[in-house]
């Protein structure tokens, strides 16, 4: 491919790619994401083009591997253009029928489509699925309709449009205002305004300044900035291009983490396309602007999300924080101006500047504008990647993408931000959805994590699980830190161990306290938030767990016990069959009874007793009553006796 | 380098641009504790003990004074009830691992900390880095590092380098607050260290 030299060029070249695509030609599109990957859109993908040719129709369909569509808990997921007609849970053994039905005979193949849940409808297109009616696709939208292997799938959308109008048309410093007037906050966490930052590292001090992506995200159950690094990797290439020419930065790097082996990949591929058509390196677009981009693996550790850590970490050396007094924007990477953004950040730059910052901040609220990616995970219907306009409320998150709790079950709680967030209840769940509504509830937007619970879920638990990945994760620099978290996980262990004593809450608190205002970086010092936000909202059950050695959830083994209720057992043989630890004792005519001391407590008769019995109890805070004598547990059957 | 006034304490202060908050007090003669600080040493900021509170254009923040550059017109508490509350605590979150050290018990008599309000787990090392870092940065020989993270973190000899370096020098011995370094050292040794070099090691 000949290098493109000017706008003009770059203009012809799009125009003879759209020549080349004729809109009305059907187009499957699989996606092949990172979650439809695991459910085997390889297989799938593989059968879609060994059909094709079978039914002789190579030169009538178009197919197109693609990135995250989001819906990931339906996936692989195809989608036939131009109709958008959305199939679901697709196996190889579907395609055959796809390519005759759909492709061959224009029908809709009803069985694929999705069921609305509360009306039992069938819904054809994929616009018009509840999950995705709702939401607001302005940065994740593209990556159902790009091969992220191809640039010329991203050009044939407009891609690199910005960066030639910000290189023809636009000077540095108005980039950076546009950017500023968007009021665009960092989505990687802190949310701190991007055009603020810029501004200061562009100001900064030194003839060499660095801009980074953080491709970091380490939160447990977040994938966003995976799926669109993977999905659709020149969005990145092209808004942290912009940045850089904003700041006055001749050199890039993207910092992945090494266990996101297609996002490595396709933004490799991307770096070296976009290097050959000259949006990268020397004189882009004949702009006399030169920029260089680079991918750094990292080895997976959370705290290098950080950005002074990560900044250590490409450095060569452990990605430990250092002190931030002095901004990174100021003394960063070698000690050189550096500005770093996170994935999505970067990926919505080219939106701002080719639609303008005016149509950026229409979406939002007052103090966050646009739009956010949350990963969706947990108890909820519909799992996957939602992106929704800031001030949008958590329920209609929940309960209108989300399509409400799985099994019926009630809601209990959500965790926003990661392990540097917390837990919002039921009460809160018509709050606003944006960064500084989050943080008054004692959470965070963080990333953009959200993990709905539901009542079978001990808030007690989570927070220790939140704060044992902590444990794990922390550099283990700082005393506040590493000793704060490793004490106050000590406490939360006792107490779902049934160990817990008067007086632990507060020692919880105070170790946050601690914890939350003496530590070096934003991880020791958010790291209290998942103990204080369940204390806050959940302290009854805390209560519970310490005075009535009870867990309100039926969730933490010392503190339940299973039961057969003698009255309602029918020895019907099913638990004790399925007890994998032979606990059950019992026969065909004698009612069953666990044995407390083999149980371990797994649950298994609980969810295997026939519900029009419901022998099994569960148990919490109560002794066990004691076993019937054996000559009373003989059941005589009705049909026998007769 | 410009001067810079800031006030300490109450203090009117003078201190030279790029000082931390702490070389400014040392040079007044206003005593902040601390324990990972070493003046040979670049100023790490993990103990955390040094912890003061700063007013800075009408915020007030709590800053490690060993890392904190001085500005214009700062107001810095070295005590507050704040302050104390979080010294009491690192030193009491310390004592749990080295309950012995001379250097935290003095301490803990300043700030009221009791040294068995944790759940004692001696490792003995209370991970301040002087070792780590007095042997990278003033002797250039790195025969001592951090192994792991978190609270898994630990120092470790590497014996290729220690057997070679370490018994003619033994200058990071006295730097440790505790007295874990100098076990680890001897253990190092007598488990680790190659065949050939441990005898002469140990002659001398």
């Amino acid at each position: 491919m000949p290098r493109i030299n000017s706008p003009a060029e770059l203009e012809e070249l799009r125009k003879g790619i759209l020549s080349k695509r004729d809109p009305n030609k059907p187009c499957i599109t699989l996606c092949s994401g990172s979650a439809c990957h695991a459910s085997g859109s390889e297989e799938v993908a593989a059968s879609i083009e060994e059909e094709i040719k079978k039914q002789g129709l190579s030169a009538e369909v178009d197919f197109r591997k693609t990135g995250c569509h989001g819906f990931c808990e339906r996936g692989p997921i195809i989608v036939i253009h131009p109709e958008g007609i959305c199939y679901l849970q697709i196996e190889p053994k579907d395609v055959p029928e796809i390519i005759s039905q759909t492709i061959k005979e224009k029908k809709v193949v009803e069985r694929l489509l999705y069921t609305d849940p509360s009306t039992n409808e069938k819904i054809v297109h994929e616009s018009e699925i509840p999950f995705y009616k709702n939401q607001e696709r302005l940065v994740f939208g593209s990556n159902g309709n790009i091969d992220p292997k191809s640039i010329d799938d991203y050009l044939a959308l407009g891609g690199y449009s910005a960066l030639v109008k910000v290189l023809s048309q636009m000077t540095s410093e108005q980039v950076l205002e546009e950017v500023k007037k968007s009021n665009l906050r960092g989505r990687g966490g802190g949310g701190f305004p991007a055009g603020r930052k810029w501004e200061e590292c562009r100001h900064a001090p030194g003839e060499i300044k660095y801009v980074i992506v953080n491709a970091d995200e380490g939160d447990p159950g977040a994938y966003m900035d995976r799926s669109l690094l993977e999905g659709n990797p020149h969005s990145v290439l092209e808004g942290l291009t912009i940045g850089a020419y904003a700041i006055g930065s001749h050199e890039g790097y993207i910092y992945v983490r090494q266990e996101y082996p297609l996002a490595v990949e396709n933004v490799g591929i991307a770096i070296k396309q976009a290097e050959e058509y000259g949006f990268l390196g020397e004189n882009i677009l004949g702009s006399g602007f030169d920029f260089t981009v680079k991918v750094h693996r990292g080895a997976g550790a959370f705290v290098s999300g950080e950005s002074s850590a990560l900044m250590t970490a490409l450095e060569g050396r452990v990605g430990e924080p250092r002190p931030k007094y002095i901004h990174t924007a100021i003394k960063g990477v070698w000690d050189r101006p550096s500005n770093l953004n996170n994935v999505e950040t970067w990926a919505t730059v080219p939106l701002i500047i080719n639609k303008g910052a005016d149509w950026f901040a229409q979406f939002g609220t007052e103090g966050s504008k646009g739009t956010k990616i949350f990963s969706l995970v947990g108890k909820v219907n519909n799992t996957g990647l939602v992106e929704v306009p800031m001030g949008i409320t958590l329920r209609d998150i929940i309960y209108k993408i989300g399509g409400g709790i799985r099994g019926g079950k009630k809601f209990k709680a959500v965790q926003t931000g990661g392990p540097s967030g917390g837990c919002i209840p039921e009460e809160q769940l018509d709050m606003k959805v944006d960064f500084d509504e989050l943080s008054k509830a004692g959470s965070m937007m963080g990333s953009g994590g959200m993990i709905v619970m539901d009542e079978d879920t001990c808030m007690v638990d989570i927070a220790r699980y939140f704060l044992d990945f902590l444990s794990d994760e922390s550099c283990g620099k700082c005393v506040p830190c590493r000793e704060g978290i490793r004490q106050m996980l000590k406490i939360l262990a006792n107490i779902s161990e049934g160990k817990g004593k008067e007086g632990d809450i507060e020692r919880l608190e105070e170790l946050s306290e601690v914890t939350g205002d003496a530590s070096l970086c934003a991880l020791g010092r958010t790291a209290p938030n998942p103990v204080l936000s369940t204390i806050r909202y959940f302290r009854d059950e805390y209560e519970a767990h310490i005075k009535e050695k009870r867990c309100p959830a039926y969730f933490c083994k010392e503190l339940i016990s299973y039961y057969i209720d003698p009255k309602k057992c029918q020895a019907c043989m099913i638990c004790l069959r399925q007890c994998p630890a032979e606990a059950i004792v019992g026969s065909k005519d004698q009612i069953h009874v666990i044995d407390q001391e083999k149980c371990t407590k797994c649950g298994t008769c609980f969810e295997v007793c026939p519900p029009r019995f419901g022998a099994v109890r569960r148990l919490s805070g109560e002794p066990v009553p004691s076993p019937v004598p054996e000559e009373a547990r003989i059941i005589v059957r009705e049909s026998k006796a007769k | 380098m410009s001067e810079i006034l800031l006030q300490i304490d109450g203090r009117e202060v003078k201190a030279e641009e790029g000082m931390t908050i702490l070389e400014a007090a040392q040079s007044a003669g206003i005593y902040i504790p601390t324990l990972c600080h070493h003046e040979k040493l670049e100023p790490y900021g993990v103990c955390r003990i040094c912890t003061v509170e700063v007013e800075i254009r009408g915020r007030t923040n709590l800053v490690a004074a060993c890392v904190y550059t001085v500005e214009e017109n700062l107001v810095v508490r070295t005590r507050s009830e704040k302050v104390d509350k979080i010294r009491k605590m690192l030193l009491e979150l310390m004592l749990a691992h080295a309950p012995d050290s001379e250097q935290l018990q003095d301490l803990a008599g300043e700030y009221g900390a009791d040294k068995d309000h944790f759940e004692k787990e001696p490792s003995f090392c209370i991970l301040c880095g002087l070792c780590v870092r007095y042997c990278a940065e003033v002797k250039k020989k790195n025969a001592i590092g951090f192994v792991d993270r978190g609270a898994r973190r630990e120092i470790s000899f590497i014996p290729e380098i220690a057997s070679k370096e370490c018994n003619s020098c033994k200058e990071c011995f006295s730097l440790c607050p505790t007295s874990y370094l100098q076990a680890a050292f001897v253990l190092t040794e007598s488990l680790a260290f190659s065949r050939d070099s441990s005898p002469t090691a140990l002659k001398k």
